[in-house]
């Protein structure tokens, strides 16, 4: 008896294995086939001297060599990645939290509202740094032409290496909208009642924010501030169009320079070689916030 | 009678409302406006652009409300580059794109999520780390497959991963799969249905916010997809809207009037969608924004 009980369950083990392979195996060939080969073929070509054209060969670590040691642009696209990432994600964390925390107080046209902070961040990266570029017109763009009106002279902000940056990221906030959706969802799901006990317990609006608020919306804004990060390194299309890296490589991003290095100078071992560094980077900041921040992080007792 | 229960006691509270209550809705509908107008103006800047003259274009000090409307960029959109092909071009990959994830999608993330196998849980945290890797690590070797196989300058490479899955979006049909009752496709398969069956006549059917949902990121991702047209795409006839606009932003520096108009009908489609879909994109949004 025992036997066939065996053989049964075995057996439905197995339509199991048959059915779980056959339903992810779209899911699991597209992971072999564009993400792990071309993971570890790009930390292949980063030994190389792969340049798509001509010969080719194993150079060893001269590309990593060169990058930290004769490259300086390397350390200026790096800069310029982290000074974008560093200040752009939590200005754009925080704008979208105020933003949400304002929708969440039962206001009206409350949809209105919602509409209107969320559609730039869904707009195509490349319409929005058309209008961008043109708001941002040193003579007839709309930005100098507020600020004049204010009695300020504004600079030409995309061909002035010193507000360059600072343009961008002020674009950027344009698109906070996303990351608010997902801050609004999460201000709906915090209890009530611990605002009404508090309230009885005589708790002001900013301890029931600092006590209440955040520590409810701790995954929601660690979620954003890991995702900000991922996303804010792979920065391209707004400096393609709006600047070309410059003025003076001021806004040479680094993926802009994977880009240039890959296809514009054809030097593909060297790219490669940048963008095992770059995936290098995002591993260690991604581990890095998980140790430091998910501590921090209230699950709701989950 | 609920209902005016809750008005009655609306009407007292009102009443008894003190002085910091109003002071506090006037600061959010304050802050509410500011933030309104500011998102606002780049809009209207973008749609009154697209509508002036060309000495409006360049005025100074600039002109706010255009005295006369001129349809002129549009049609320069249109001539001065093949704008029309483009679009044609987009919704081509975008349409066979969105079939593809679909299809994959939902066929991986059932897999993971309503199949009960050892290796469903490892895998569905491999797709996960997956979502961490730069498009810049995988895009060269890509490049160089996709050359090899003589897929330059098609759409193939712009369509082809669509067909075998997504992390983002396995994820997103997984949570939701998670929500129907495994009840369901337990009492399917005393009935004798094989699991495809359940997938397609029982489970595919609830899902349908969820996969239409996937249906619009998928098309807007290839709509205003950059990159990869930039790489796999040279011959002008093949390009999409978003390198046309580029390499017309390149040639003609300074035409402002058809550059906004074309940017106009680029973010149009998008808008739209929004519009008749606002849920299904909301949905997703907060379902992805880990919940549960």
């Amino acid at each position: 008896m025992s036997e066939q009980v065996a053989h049964r369950i075995s057996r439905r083990r197995l339509t199991l294995w048959f059915w779980g392979i056959l339903f992810t195996l779209p899911g699991v060939l597209g992971l072999v086939m564009f993400t792990a080969y071309p993971i570890l073929a790009s930390f292949y070509y980063s030994f190389t001297s792969y340049t798509m054209i001509g010969r080719w060969r194993w150079i060893g670590l001269m590309n990593y060599e060169r990058l930290f040691k004769e490259d300086p642009e390397f350390y200026n696209v790096l800069f310029n990645a982290v000074y974008l990432v560093g200040f752009g994600v939590p200005l754009g964390i925080s704008v979208a939290f105020l933003l949400a925390v304002l929708l969440n107080q039962r206001v009206r046209g409350l949809a209105v509202y919602r509409t209107l902070f969320y559609l730039p961040s869904i707009l195509p990266s490349v319409a929005s740094a058309m209008l961008w570029t043109w708001i941002y017109h040193p003579t007839n763009g709309v930005f100098n032409a507020l600020l004049q009106y204010l009695g300020i002279v504004g600079p030409n902000w995309l061909g002035d290496p010193a507000w360059a940056k600072p343009s961008l990221i002020l674009m950027n906030l344009w698109g906070a909208g996303g990351f608010m959706l997902i801050f609004l969802a999460g201000l709906q799901d915090v209890p009530q009642e611990l605002y009404d006990a508090a309230m009885v317990d005589g708790a002001g609006r900013w301890a029931k924010f600092r006590h209440i608020t955040i520590p409810f919306m701790s995954p929601y804004l660690f979620f954003a501030l890991v995702t900000g990060l991922i996303h804010g390194f792979q920065y391209f299309a707004p400096v393609y169009i709006m600047t070309g890296g410059d003025p003076v490589r001021s806004t040479a991003v680094y993926v802009y320079y994977i880009w240039e290095n890959g296809f514009f100078f054809l030097r593909m071992g060297y790219a490669s070689a940048l963008a095992w560094i770059l995936f290098v980077i995002i591993a260690l900041c991604t581990i890095a916030i998980f140790g430091s921040v998910s501590r921090r992080v209230y699950y709701g007792g989950r | 009678m609920r209902g005016a229960a809750v008005g009655k006691k609306l009407v007292l509270s009102r009443r008894r409302r003190p002085l910091t209550f109003w002071f506090d809705r006037g600061l959010i509908y304050t802050l509410l406006t500011g933030f309104a107008i500011t998102f606002s103006i780049p809009f209207y800047w973008l749609v009154s652009t697209s509508l002036k003259t060309k000495p409006d274009i360049i005025a100074y000090p600039i002109v706010w409300v255009p005295q006369t409307i001129t349809f002129e960029h549009y049609i320069g959109a249109f001539t001065y580059v093949p704008l029309a092909r483009y679009i044609a071009n987009t919704m081509v990959i975008a349409i066979a794109s969105v079939i593809g994830a679909v299809i994959s999608n939902a066929l991986t993330a059932y897999g993971l999520a309503r199949i009960d196998w050892p290796l469903a849980r490892p895998l569905f945290a491999l797709f996960l780390a997956t979502m961490m890797i730069p498009f810049a690590v995988t895009m060269i070797p890509l490049f160089i497959v996709f050359k090899t196989l003589g897929w330059v300058d098609t759409y193939l490479p712009l369509t082809a991963p669509a067909y075998f899955g997504n992390a983002f979006f396995i994820f997103l049909l997984r949570q939701f799969f998670l929500t129907i009752p495994l009840e369901l496709s337990d009492a399917a398969r005393i009935d004798g249905a094989s699991e495809f069956q359940i997938f397609t006549q029982i489970i595919l059917p609830l899902t349908k916010p969820a996969l239409a949902t996937v249906a619009l990121f998928q098309f807007i991702g290839a709509w205003e997809n950059f990159l990869g047209p930039l790489i796999y795409i040279s011959q002008r006839d093949l390009y999409t809207v978003s390198i046309g606009l580029a390499m017309f932003r390149g040639e003609y520096t300074t035409e402002f009037g058809p550059l906004m108009a074309a940017s106009t009908i680029m973010i149009l489609p998008v808008i739209v969608l929004f519009f008749f879909t606002q849920r299904t994109f909301i949905q997703g949004i907060t379902l992805t924004g880990l919940k549960g």
